[in-house]
């Protein structure tokens, strides 16, 4: 358990996009991933225009530092892009951003889960919406 | 990274501090008394002789033993090492079975897997209560005709609690078989008497007594019974033949002069650091709910403290404690049962052995408290665990859910990665 990496130092103690969104408003997916006894649970919301544009995210995260940082990153990198450029994010960019040795990249791959799962949620709750399992 | 931060050290289980008075004890034995302590034939081996059997007196005195039946080695690693292989190499006509417990340390546990692995022991790996304690009766039962050694460690590194160790070494005594204690964390803490308390191998370390690393003890019983073992370092016969190497010197010195300070200051110091320890329970219980202790809440070492903060989880806990995040807080240096401090990712073995489950593996932070420390220090760290865990908990999830009374265990059922 070496030094961590200045940006994950930087995550971990201002943390952006930290909360929740009210629980009736629209256009909000919220993905859940992760378990307690795995000691990673990752809660990322997004808010998405009809159009298919991320407008806005919240998360909340218990894990380690990696963990948060991940999630906090993800809030950031979502902005502004569409449904599909966020279903394609990968991994790797979030290992490169906050520099996470190997023995963290789990937490990068669950940031990713919880992106996928978020949009999941809100593709599933669209009114008229007739897409399933798009991932 | 800590810079010029000030730092505090509540991790006393994982080593202390070297007393100044150790210190001092040691210097002239390496430039200006440097003798071996095996050259028979001039002064700077006879002082170095004397020092060290000034040690083993010192050592002895402390466990209410001999000073002959001290025997010198590197470490507690090696203590343990030496009494589990060199008793049942030693005695491998009379049987070749262990009786020990699933919360030892890895010295202890590792050495029991090996020889396992080689054919040359059968082992017995007794469970613990929830608050971490062997009962007696359980080895009793676990005894057979072919057991030659018990080893169940005086008090636990990781929760504190303290085995009944009297009890255990009686039965062990009735049944005519050796008993063996890794003593590290009780020697020079709690009140040891080999006599009393029926212990024939005892096993433990300078550098967890405010004394230097690279030293420990195995003391081995000379009469009822004499107690024999086989040597696992060959080389010259040192320590009547129990382990050959030349002496550390300065290191011996050192674990003397610790042993006698901790002889003089044992009980003085129990209830100092106790009430240091109890200051910073009362502290966290007042101000966070939710909080769990784990080990036994009164048979304890007196600077340990173990707890679980539901909700958060633990490395987080201690990126917010170390200095590693931003803010001038001092840097404090504590430890924790979660999966993500190992590098095996594997949550605290001695935690998930009380049966508390992993996530309160995941959210333990163990405090070590020891000569070292002050009310101040308490306070300060109590200030910043307080925060850093509602910090960490408006960021969780899990504290989100629960307060909107969602059953976590439902929710999570089936989930895993």
């Amino acid at each position: 358990m070496a030094s961590y990496s200045d940006k994950v130092i930087d995550h971990y103690s201002n943390p952006r996009n930290v909360g929740s969104f009210e629980k009736d408003e629209d256009g909000v997916g919220t993905g859940i991933v992760g378990a307690p006894e795995c000691g990673d649970v990752m809660k990322l919301q997004l808010k998405i225009s009809d159009e298919g544009v991320v407008e806005d995210a919240r998360f909340k995260t218990f894990g380690c530092g990696s963990a948060i940082a991940s999630s906090s990153y993800v809030t950031e990198l979502v902005k502004g892009k569409s449904v599909d450029e966020v279903m394609g994010i990968k991994n790797s960019v979030i290992v490169e951003e906050l520099s996470l040795p190997p023995v963290k990249i789990h937490c990068s791959v669950l940031a990713e889960d919880a992106i996928k799962a978020a949009v999941k949620d809100w593709q599933s709750r669209r009114p008229g919406s007739k897409e399933t399992d798009a991932a | 990274m800590s810079g010029g931060r000030r730092r505090i050290y509540m991790d006393n289980h994982a080593t202390t501090p070297m007393d100044p008075r150790v210190l001092e004890a040691m210097m002239p034995w390496f430039t200006e008394r440097f003798g071996n302590a095996a050259s028979r034939n001039h002064a700077f081996g006879w002082e170095a002789e004397e020092a060290v059997d000034r040690a083993r007196e010192q050592v002895a005195r402390l466990i209410g033993g001999k000073a002959k039946e001290v025997v010198w080695l590197s470490g507690a690693t090696e203590s343990d090492n030496l009494a589990i292989k060199g008793v049942l190499e030693f005695y491998k006509d009379k049987g070749r079975h262990v009786i020990t417990a699933t919360t030892e340390h890895k010295a202890v546990l590792d050495t029991c897997k090996a020889l396992e692995r080689k054919g040359l022991a059968r082992v017995t790996y007794l469970p613990v209560d929830r608050t971490g304690r062997i009962d007696p009766e359980q080895v009793r039962q676990a005894i057979a005709d072919d057991t030659v050694l018990v080893s169940i460690m005086f008090a636990n590194n990781e929760i504190g609690t303290i085995q009944p160790i009297a009890e255990i070494g009686r039965i062990a005594k009735e049944r005519g078989v050796l008993f063996h204690t890794d003593a590290t964390q009780g020697f020079g803490k709690l009140p040891i008497d080999v006599d009393a308390m029926g212990i024939d191998l005892l096993s433990a370390t300078g550098h967890k007594i405010y004394g230097p690393k690279g030293c420990g003890v195995l003391w081995v019983r000379s009469r009822g019974p004499r107690v024999r073992l086989t040597a696992q370092m060959d080389g010259g016969g040192h320590e009547r033949g129990m382990r050959s190497g030349t002496l550390n010197v300065p290191g011996i010195v050192g674990i003397g002069a610790a042993a006698e300070i901790a002889r003089a200051e044992m009980a003085a110091e129990a209830a100092r650091v106790g009430a240091m320890r109890d200051r910073l329970q009362a502290k966290l219980e007042a101000e966070l709910d939710e909080i769990y202790l784990n080990g036994h809440p009164t048979e304890r070492l007196p600077g340990n403290l173990n707890l679980s903060f539901a909700y958060i989880e633990g490395e987080s806990m201690l990126m917010g404690l170390n200095g590693s995040s931003k803010g001038d807080h001092p840097a404090i240096a504590v430890s924790s049962g979660s999966a993500c401090t190992s590098a095996t990712l594997e949550p605290s073995y001695v935690l998930k052995a009380l049966g508390v489950g992993d996530e309160l593996a995941h959210t333990s932070i163990r405090f070590g408290l020891g000569r070292f420390n002050t009310n101040e220090e308490v306070d300060q760290v109590a200030d910043r665990v307080i925060s850093e865990v509602k910090r960490l908990r408006d960021l969780s999830p899990l504290y989100e859910m629960a307060k909107e009374g969602v059953d976590l265990k439902t929710y999570f059922a089936g989930a895993s990665h």
